[in-house]
Parts: C-alpha cells; structure tokens; sequence
C-alpha cells in the first residue's frame, strides 16, 4: 500500500507561525490591560448598548483591573517580537514565491462563498485548490494587512507627535485608537475560525504545521 | 507545495521525522512556557524604576533610547483654536495637591541651579515674563484625551530670563511639589521644547486648585502624567530624577 506525502509548510514558516502564536496572545492580553483604563467602546443599536467591552465579569474572569503598568511594559516589549516576526514573514513569502499560494485569485469571492458553503455542509464539492484555498487565501493575505494595520495604528498612538503623519493618515489619535481596538478584535474572530477549521481539517493538516508534511495512505492505489 | 509516492519501508521513515518534529514541538513549547514564567515572576526593579520586572524595565530603556533618537525639538504638537477647547477639564490624579499645609500667600518657586544656589521666584514675577497660550490634545497615559487651553510662560523663555544656560546642558529636569508628594523626572529636549510652558492660567482663567494652582507643567510632548501640577520646586541633574510613576511601573520617558 503506497504511502502519498505531500510537503506542505517549509521549516521557516511553522517557525514564524508558532512564534506569531503566543507573541500575538501577549499582545492582546496586554493590550487589554491597557485598555482597561479607558474603557469607553461599545456596540450600539438603536440607543441599546449591545456589546460592552467589556463588562464586569470579564475583567475578574481574566485578572485584568489596575494592572495599566505592567500591560504597557508587556506590549512595548512584546511589540518588538510581533513586529519583527511579521517583518521576517513578509519578507519571506515575498523571496520565496510563497506569495502565489497566498494572494486571493480573481475568482476568490466566489469561490470562497463556495468553500463558506461547503464548510457548513451546504454544499458537497468544494472548489479544488492548491495548498490553500480561495477563502484561506483571503483570510491569510487579510490576517497579514491587519498585522501592519496594527503597526501602524499602534506606531499612531505610542509616538503621535513624532510620527504626526501616521497619525493623520490613522484619522487623528482617537481615531487610531478604535481602529487598533477593531483590529483586535478581529484577531480574536480569526483565531476562533481558524481553530476550528484546524479541528475540521483534521491530524494531518495540524501535523503539517509542525512536521512540514501530510502523509496520506491512499486505498485506492491500483488506479494512481 | 510537493507531492511524492512512496512505499510502506520508506513511510517508516517518514513516521519517524513526524515523532521527531512533535518532540521538538513539545520541548520548544516546554522552553517558551519555562521563559515565560522566569519573564512574569522575573524580580520588580527597586529604587527608582520600581513596580516592574528588570528584564522589561531594561526594554523600556531601550525604547526610551532609540525614541529619543526621533524627537525632533522643531516638530510642533497639532495646536487648536480656543474654541475648541473643554470647559469642564478633567482632574485626575491627588498626589501633591493636599492643601491642609500649603499657604498659597507663602509659595515661591525654588529653583536649585548647578552651582547649589537656589532661585526664589514668586508668581507675579512669572506673569511678567512674556505668555504663551497652548491649545493641543492633553493625552493621558490612561487612554483618553481632551482638548484644552493653558497658558504660561515658555520654559525655555524662563530659563533664559533666569540665566539658567549651566542647566539647561544637563540632561534632566527634575520637579516636585511643595510636600514632595509628587515629582517627575524629564528629559531636557522635552522640557526645552517650544510647547513646554509653566502654565498659570486655564481656559483664560487663573490656575484652580485642583489643577495645580499657582504654577504647573505643561508639556504637550508627554503624556499627562509629566504634566506635574502646583511645582514647589525645579532641579536639573544628569542622572534620572526619580518619578512618581516610574517608581510605580511606568515607563520614564512618556514621550510623544
């Protein structure tokens, strides 16, 4: 019985992937810490408040009250890692060529509508694709827009005189302060997709992204 | 993205690189959790950067170093007209602004100067020196900000009235309140810098208590916290002066 292995991730980006992992945890853990102390964003419709960030019983569950200092000496040491480790990525899928897995294709709104339907059972083929498909793709090219977004609108609100023009282009201080919010939040949208398409994808995809390799047992062998 | 067929004895092979790389997972997991907690437990910093774990406070330093390197004295904090600014200014922070023991009528401005004398300067002799109006986004370090008005005179505008050119090469600028409750430790580019006032009026108004009457820092370079109210006295020193905050688990520099 042949045995199929497909190597999936180079050594680099597993590398670069299990770093991001807990360097974007502290990140975000500290980054609340500091959000703390000023906690005035909410969601609202029609004059109801909606979703609180964050109510009461979140700060205890999560040990977040009065702890401003110590969020901010995590996060302007932590940053440096987050940023460097985005840096090397970029970089590295840009002399890779890894890019061309990675960049939305034209057809990739449809086709990752196609993918959305096939995941939630809707529909029973889905698109074929190499390495990753069309709604990976989108989400991985986004998920690293949004690492820069959040540079760019942390670099806004921790030097906003020096660097008065990443302010401006953020849309003023305040403005870079809801935004760099949202793009938190958006990471943790992400991170609870992305964990349970991992489980969806089942042993192999997860070995892949700590061995390099799938290792497929193909059954039907006689007609390969 | 690689495809290859192989047979079961070279498969053995590959099952053992996948035990390999778990191993290897589990140990680099096992260090990161280990170098995570000798960070979090790592021992606070004492003295005058206390209230944070040395490896980070090291950080911080280093950030404060390289950030330094941005500042530019000429850039200028975004200035508003006085429209916009607040009429009801938040107060925040009581350290220093007890007036159980402050006799407003008694206050002057001591100012050690290098050579170990000490400058008195009262507060009508301040006012006659030429003013300022500020009008920029006061930020806390807290995270919210408002637009507000101070007026005052220049530090930089004072140092030379007072011929304070032996000070003004060293590096810091240390300030406090008259019962020491308070104090800030700043750097002198920022003090230096045109923006930098010691302010006496508010939205065109005398200086209320709460906000530091008579005489406070204002310095739209740094965040709140440097913006020492009610100062008794004004040192310089090449070494860090010691800051409320920092001794607390701020970052010293603050800088914008």
């Amino acid at each position: 019985m042949p045995v199929k292995i497909i190597k999936k991730h180079s050594l680099a980006t597993i590398w670069m992937h299990w770093i991001n992992f807990p360097t974007l945890t502290i990140m975000i853990w500290s980054g609340m810490l500091i959000y703390w102390a000023n906690d005035v964003y909410e969601v609202k419709l029609f004059g109801y408040s909606i979703v609180k960030f964050f109510p009461e019983w979140f700060y205890k569950f999560f040990h977040i009250s009065h702890r401003l200092s110590e969020g901010m000496a995590f996060h302007f040491t932590f940053m440096w890692l987050f940023f460097a480790n985005g840096l090397f990525y970029v970089l590295y899928t840009i002399f890779s060529g890894e890019w061309k897995y990675l960049i939305p294709e034209k057809a990739a709104i449809k086709e990752s509508w196609q993918v959305v339907l096939h995941d939630m059972g809707l529909r029973k083929h889905a698109p074929a694709f190499i390495k990753y498909n069309a709604a990976q793709r989108i989400a991985y090219s986004m998920i690293v827009i949004m690492g820069f977004g959040s540079i760019i609108t942390g670099l806004a609100i921790y030097k906003p005189v020096q660097f008065d023009w990443i302010t401006f282009i953020c849309g003023g201080y305040e403005a870079a302060r809801l935004e760099h919010f949202i793009l938190t939040v958006g990471y943790v949208l992400f991170f609870i997709i992305h964990i349970m398409q991992v489980i969806r994808a089942g042993w192999n995809n997860f070995q892949a992204m700590v061995a390099g390799f799938e290792v497929i047992k193909e059954n039907n062998s006689t007609k390969n | 993205m690689q495809e290859i067929v192989i047979d079961n004895a070279a498969a053995k092979k590959y099952k053992r690189k996948v035990f390999i790389a778990f191993i290897i997972f589990i140990i680099l997991i096992a260090s990161a959790v280990t170098a995570w907690r000798w960070l979090y437990y790592h021992q606070k910093d004492g003295g005058l950067f206390g209230g944070v774990q040395t490896p980070l406070r090291q950080v911080l330093n280093t950030n404060e170093r390289l950030f330094s390197f941005t500042f530019n004295p000429d850039k200028k904090v975004k200035e508003y007209p006085k429209e916009y600014a607040v009429r009801h200014v938040k107060v925040n922070g009581d350290a220093g602004m007890s007036t159980d023991f402050f006799d407003p009528a008694k206050w002057k401005l001591q100012v050690v100067k290098s050579n170990g004398d000490t400058l008195l300067v009262t507060l009508d002799e301040i006012k006659k020196l030429p003013k300022t109006d500020v009008v920029f986004n006061f930020k806390c370090i807290e995270g919210w900000s408002q637009i507000t008005w101070w007026s005052g005179v220049r530090f930089v505008d004072f140092a030379e009235h007072y011929g304070l050119d032996k000070e003004a090469q060293m590096k810091y600028v240390g300030m406090k309140t008259p019962d020491e409750e308070y104090f800030v430790g700043i750097d002198m580019p920022s003090v230096m810098q045109p923006q930098t006032i010691l302010c006496y009026e508010m939205n065109g108004k005398t200086l209320p208590m709460d906000q530091g009457y008579p005489l406070r820092l204002i310095i739209p370079v740094k965040y709140g916290v440097k913006h020492i109210k009610r100062i008794g006295t004004i040192f310089f020193d090449n070494n860090k002066p010691p800051d409320y905050w920092a001794l607390r688990g701020y970052d010293y520099y603050t800088g914008h």
